[in-house]
């Protein structure tokens, strides 16, 4: 009897989770109808259709970050990093290839060429990093897309008839007929054909959703998510500790890396400033996850789009948006993870429960 | 060794006692209440501002430098300790150490915009606190400010290890960076003790960013934001928790700056730095002087 009652209980849950993945499409895809219908009745000014891409990528991003920060349980503070390797990547594939490939299928090998590029650096810094623990592994991942970004921002990258050249100190000579700059210093890459727009970013977040969501109810999510709440535990009941912190890293940059592709393909002028991939970019990323709820999906997708609006809902108080912007960050936070105010809020819905019992 | 060379290490070891006076007060409260102040590099910013303030009032008189630095060293005192009151302390206890670290960034968000409006974008040139041309020794010129700068990072670092180890405030400090629950127990009010220890980091803060605006003086709202990361990785790199690792850390972080700065490539130089931090914490994942605590069931 107390069997069946778990049974049903736990079948409950996986229906709610279920009906929970299952809303995150269709906010996701009302999201999309009700802009497309905006813009088509000429209903949003030509800013805020440019804020549309841009949003959607710190989304993906965001849903990126929440596997690393939420299900596997390690805070990454360098997946800008990733996502500047999947957009120089993709977008040097983009320029090579600009002639050869009709638009969108040089776009969708594009986008491969700098996911994979970015689930292999992914891979690489996961081996050494995945090591440290806490704060140590966060300060590291830090420190590994802060190098990535200065390396771009100093590289120089062309080809001609004779090879490959490259170059971190000067501007690499190349043949005048022949030769092609690919990535011309702290200049970046330039005349990127601009072929990401806000339906196929909705189409890859959409994608990207399916991946984390199916990965957390499969074997392998709860793997990774018994080594998040308990290490040792894991390990002794034989999980592969650090095959599956790899695994969950590697997808996780991954996917930072398909933001990047779309980052890449929305400007025309790609470089690698700090403004672009600096650590800022990462810890704006890391905000996203951590308002939208750790370990909860659509949360960072919610978070992404409204705390990525607010800055400019808020351009009628001009230079006052930035200031109001951080105080509602931090009150939020107060008011989301206090324990004071989490007991306070508590009491107060235990109140309105009991009054609506009576 | 040539004399470049020579002129190269010092302005390193001065930028490295600069990281280091910051990566003190990042390790003391990062040992002590547990979390990463990202605003801490704000504090310096604010610290630099009000020296500038001051000295402007004072047009640049002896007196307005000394007035500005032990004013700026009030103030960031005060905006510590009221951060950590307002914004920090309520957090002490959440589910997630990550809250807090979001809460930090805003407080980082908050200062860096009350500047930009108060103060405007535009960089303000800095004229030094330290009005010593410096000395010339066989054609090694040294500036007054990197002398300055190097003595009072070692006579804080002295002072700070006086006082942990010789006062009861201090002894607190480490009761509580070690067992918060049995400091508790043991009657140290270990929220006064947190107090206390923002107020020096802040105030660590405040001598930090007068020296490092008056050996590169231009001062914009995000002036603090790089140094407070590096030293951050000073911390970390020489142990984060110990007072002289941090020193150690600072020193060697600085060094390899300017040296990669001057040798390699002024643009790879932070790339460098970070390279440094990474191979240290691989070789030794507690960093130089870090102690290791192994993990039990």
């Amino acid at each position: 009897m107390k069997d069946e009652n778990k049974k049903s209980k736990m079948l409950s849950i996986v229906k709610e989770k279920k009906a929970s993945d299952i809303s995150t499409y269709i906010i996701v895809a009302t999201a999309w109808a009700v802009f497309e219908i905006l813009i088509a009745n000429g209903m949003i000014s030509s800013h805020m259709k440019g804020l549309l891409v841009p949003m959607v990528y710190y989304a993906i991003a965001a849903v990126g970050l929440n596997l690393c920060v939420g299900i596997l349980g390690e805070l990454s503070i360098g997946h800008a990093g990733f996502m500047c390797v999947g957009a120089f990547t993709s977008v040097m594939f983009s320029n090579i290839f600009a002639e050869t490939f009709p638009a969108p299928v040089r776009f969708f090998l594009a986008m491969m060429c700098g996911i994979a590029f970015a689930a292999l650096f992914g891979f690489l810094i996961g081996i050494p990093v995945l090591r440290l623990n806490g704060d140590y592994l966060a300060i590291v991942t830090l420190a590994f897309g802060e190098i990535i970004k200065n390396v771009i921002n100093a590289l120089y990258l062309g080809y001609d008839k004779e090879g490959v050249h490259a170059s971190l100190s000067a501007p690499v000579v190349l043949d005048a007929e022949t030769g092609k700059m690919l990535i011309n210093g702290p200049l970046g890459v330039t005349g990127t054909p601009r072929d990401a727009n806000f339906s196929v970013s909705i189409v890859v977040l959409l994608i990207s959703l399916f991946i984390v969501q199916n990965l957390m109810k499969s074997r392998d999510g709860r793997a990774i998510m018994a080594i998040r709440d308990n290490r040792i535990a894991a390990e002794s009941i034989g999980i592969n500790v650090t095959k599956f912190k790899i695994y969950a890293f590697t997808i996780s940059a991954a996917i930072a890396g398909a933001a990047g592709v779309l980052f890449g393909h929305s400007i025309s002028t790609l470089q690698s400033t700090s403004g672009n991939f600096g650590y800022n970019i990462s810890i704006l990323i890391l905000v996203y996850v951590v308002l939208g709820g750790i370990g909860n999906i659509k949360g960072s997708i919610i978070a992404a789009a409204v705390l990525y609006l607010l800055p400019e809902l808020l351009r009628g108080l001009s230079s006052y948006r930035m200031l109001i912007y951080s105080i509602v960050l931090i009150v939020m936070m107060l008011f989301n993870w206090a324990p004071s105010v989490r007991d306070f809020r508590s009491s107060m819905w235990m109140k309105i429960r009991r009054r609506k019992e009576n | 060794m040539s004399m470049n060379f020579l002129t190269y290490l010092i302005s390193g070891i001065s930028l490295g006692s600069i990281y280091a006076i910051i990566a003190l007060g990042y390790t003391m409260v990062y040992g002590i209440a547990k979390m990463l102040n990202f605003a801490h590099g704000d504090f310096i910013m604010v610290g630099c501002y009000v020296v500038f303030t001051i000295m402007g009032m004072f047009n640049g008189s002896a007196v307005g430098k000394i007035a500005g630095v032990f004013v700026a060293i009030i103030v960031c005192t005060l905006v510590g300790v009221i951060t950590e009151k307002i914004a920090y302390k309520p957090l002490r206890g959440a589910s997630s150490p990550l809250a807090v670290l979001i809460t930090a960034i805003g407080v980082s968000y908050l200062l860096e915009n009350a500047a930009l409006l108060i103060f405007g974008s535009d960089p303000k040139s800095f004229t030094s606190v330290v009005p010593w041309e410096g000395v010339a020794v066989k054609g090694l010129k040294i500036q007054g400010v990197t002398i300055v700068t190097i003595v009072v990072s070692v006579i804080v670092l002295v002072v700070l290890q006086l006082f942990v180890h010789k006062t009861r405030e201090g002894q607190a400090m480490l009761c509580v960076a070690q067992d918060k629950g049995a400091a508790m127990l043991m009657g140290i009010n270990v929220n006064k003790t947190i107090t206390i220890t923002f107020a020096i980091g802040s105030a660590l803060a405040a001598i930090a960013g007068a020296l490092q605006c008056s050996a590169y003086p231009a001062l914009t709202p995000y002036t603090g934001a790089m140094p407070g990361i590096k030293a951050f990785v000073a911390a970390v790199l020489g142990g984060i928790g110990s007072i002289p690792g941090a020193m150690i850390g600072g020193i060697v972080l600085g060094v390899i700056e300017i040296l990669s700065r001057s040798y390699i490539s002024s643009q790879l130089a932070d790339a460098i730095v970070f390279g440094v931090l990474i191979i240290v914490l691989l070789v030794k994942p507690t960093g130089i002087l870090g102690k290791n605590i192994q993990e039990k069931v």
